[in-house]
């Protein structure tokens, strides 16, 4: 197999980087997930990452909000670079809560805390000191609104999240996520667990999102990477083997082993 | 299938039935010897000692005279000791529960001391004693006082607290501790705003039924020195005089319960029976309440909680 990643990009003049993977690598222990991957990820641009289960996609995800420092024995290799001040969120001197409060996540299942839905938004804001009651409400107000659940639980802020059905559930922890103006968001599977209609409003509210932020997102739909990403990243056994743009990585896409994943002749 | 293996088949399903209704009695047989034997207890004791329960019983101290004995300075001395069990067993416990299971980096040495809490835990109470003797009373000077029998009980369900700590932080989901992480929270605002919120009803039951254990301890009390006959009261804070200090009954000589009930059982009157069998009573009701307690507050605590 080729280590050389298939470059499928138009020239794209107006998209900046905001963040890019340079050879990066992934060691759980001594298990090798990830090599030698370098991606972009370009500024206000949906890039989704597919691939067969277990070929790292999570894996990835979860190395740019350094989720992997929560356990020991994972070790980093390489660099992501963040734009526009140049760091190495995988550097030592860089302290991970500063990556998680620059970019934020949304995970596979939807995990309000067992607070009230005012409070799980809050919780991002809290623990950045903010305590002005008004600034609080302002901006959980603000962060419903850009989840688009505004309207649904305006008169039951003090319920508990676990009420909310799992799409609101979602859309919850997507206002979380938002609350605190990141500039990279994390969807690791964010409709797998929801049923279709509850997907499509997720799926719209990405498409909304990235006016304003980067977004990141793995996804095992390929009509949801073809309906919501600009980008399309190919993983297979812990390599990128093809990064484009979403249409022509669908259409005509360069390599054999993308086009056999993506007309589902394996994977 | 002939009906001749038919048949066979059905007799090997009905003999190895029989096995099945066998060991159904014995189950239940082995279930009443356990739960008919306190029952009979309870009922006895109950039975012995209802004729002494009144209000006086409760308000009068011990006396020569059976008729007049009463359990106020035992229940007043358990109240206090358990206070002090409580005050002193609920942050050391947690704190060491939590540090385990959300600080620790897991290795040798980590399982080393896992190791020992679990053993402590099997240490018999005497022992307990015997340490607190040496160290509370004499070499820390706390005398023998409610101070020191409430530190020594605190020491006993220590490791039933830490344990109960650890299981409830456990039975938190990873996914919520990721959350909390993906927030850019720190280690101590995640134990601070969900780990410790979400566990404790866990670590309440823990404690109570660590009291409950403790509320009847004998052993370690009489062997660090407590008083068997105490006819008087711990000061209250500014009372008599001169007047005591905010936390002078905590350096007053006590009973407790199990020692007043020990006490009137090595009498030969049979009168004092009667007593010691009402005292039985109340410290076993006050055992069912703090357990049902904990039953009721681990409803209250987890009704918000789901995952
Ligand atoms: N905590 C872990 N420890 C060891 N190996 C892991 C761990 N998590 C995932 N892996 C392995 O890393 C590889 C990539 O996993 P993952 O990123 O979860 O895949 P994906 O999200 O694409 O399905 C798999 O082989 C998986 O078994
Ligand atoms: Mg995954």
């Amino acid at each position: 197999m080729s280590n050389e990643t298939t470059l499928n990009i138009e020239p794209d003049a107006n998209a900046a980087i905001k963040a890019e993977c340079r050879n990066f690598g992934f060691y759980y222990g001594d298990f090798q997930a990830l090599k030698d991957i370098n991606m972009p990820l370009y500024d206000k641009k949906v890039t989704a990452l597919i691939g067969p289960s277990g070929c790292g996609k999570s894996t990835l995800l979860r190395s740019f909000n350094r989720m992997h420092d929560l356990y020991p024995g994972n070790r980093y290799q390489g660099e992501i670079v963040m734009q526009p001040d140049n760091t190495n969120l995988l550097a030592r001197e860089v302290d991970p809560i500063e990556v998680r409060m620059r970019i934020s996540m949304v995970f596979q299942k939807p995990n309000p805390f067992p607070k009230s839905i005012f409070e799980n938004v809050a919780y991002s804001l809290r623990v950045r000191g903010l305590t002005n009651k008004s600034e609080l409400a302002d901006r959980v107000q603000h962060s419903l609104k850009g989840a688009a659940l505004w309207d649904e639980v305006k008169h039951r802020l003090n319920d508990l999240g676990a009420n909310l059905s799992g799409g609101q559930q979602q859309r919850l922890c997507i206002a979380r996520a938002l609350a605190a103006d990141p500039e990279i968001i994390l969807f690791d599977e964010p409709t797998s667990a929801l049923d279709p209609i509850a997907t499509a409003s997720i799926e719209e509210l990405i498409t909304e999102l990235k006016e304003k932020v980067t977004i990141l997102i793995v996804t095992h739909n390929m009509q949801q990477a073809a309906r919501i990403s600009d980008f399309t990243a190919y993983m297979y056994i812990g390599e990128l083997i093809e990064f484009g743009v979403t249409d022509q990585v669908f259409i005509k896409p360069k390599n054999k082993q993308t086009e056999d994943y993506i007309t589902g002749r394996f994977g | 299938m002939t009906p001749q293996d038919l048949q066979a088949i059905r007799n090997i399903i009905a003999r190895a039935k029989r096995w099945d209704a066998f060991f159904g009695v014995l189950g239940i047989l082995a279930l009443m010897v356990g739960v008919l034997t306190f029952m009979t207890l309870f009922v006895d004791m109950a039975i012995q000692g209802m004729g002494r329960i009144d209000v006086g019983f409760f308000t009068n101290f011990p006396s020569r005279h059976a008729g007049q004995a009463g359990i106020l300075s035992a229940w007043v001395g358990t109240v206090l000791v358990m206070i002090v069990t409580g005050l002193a067993a609920v942050p050391l416990g947690v704190a060491a529960g939590v540090y385990l299971e959300e600080y620790a980096p897991k290795h040798w040495v980590t399982d080393l001391i896992e190791i020992n809490i679990t053993n402590l835990a099997g240490v018999p109470s005497i022992v307990y004693g015997l340490l607190a003797l040496g160290l509370f009373v004499y070499q820390f000077g706390l005398g023998q006082s409610i101070l020191s029998a409430g530190l020594t009980l605190a020491l006993l369900i220590l490791p039933v607290v830490i344990v109960a700590t650890r299981e409830a932080i456990r039975s938190i989901p990873q996914i919520i501790r990721e959350g909390s992480y993906a927030c850019g929270a720190t280690n101590w605002q995640t134990v601070r705003d969900h780990i410790l919120p979400y566990s404790s009803a866990g670590i309440l039951t823990g404690v109570i039924i660590g009291m409950a254990r403790a509320i009847g301890e004998t052993a370690p009390i009489i062997t660090i020195g407590a008083l068997t006959f105490i006819a008087f009261l711990p000061p209250l804070p500014f009372a008599g005089e001169p007047p005591a200090g905010l936390f002078d009954w905590l350096f007053a000589p006590f009973t407790v319960m199990p020692i007043q009930m020990f006490n009137w059982t090595s009498r030969p009157e049979a009168a004092f029976q009667a007593n010691a069998a009402a005292a039985g009573f109340i410290l076993v009701l006050m055992t069912l309440a703090m357990n049902g307690a904990a039953i009721w507050l681990r409803y209250r605590l987890r009704k918000n909680i789901t995952w």
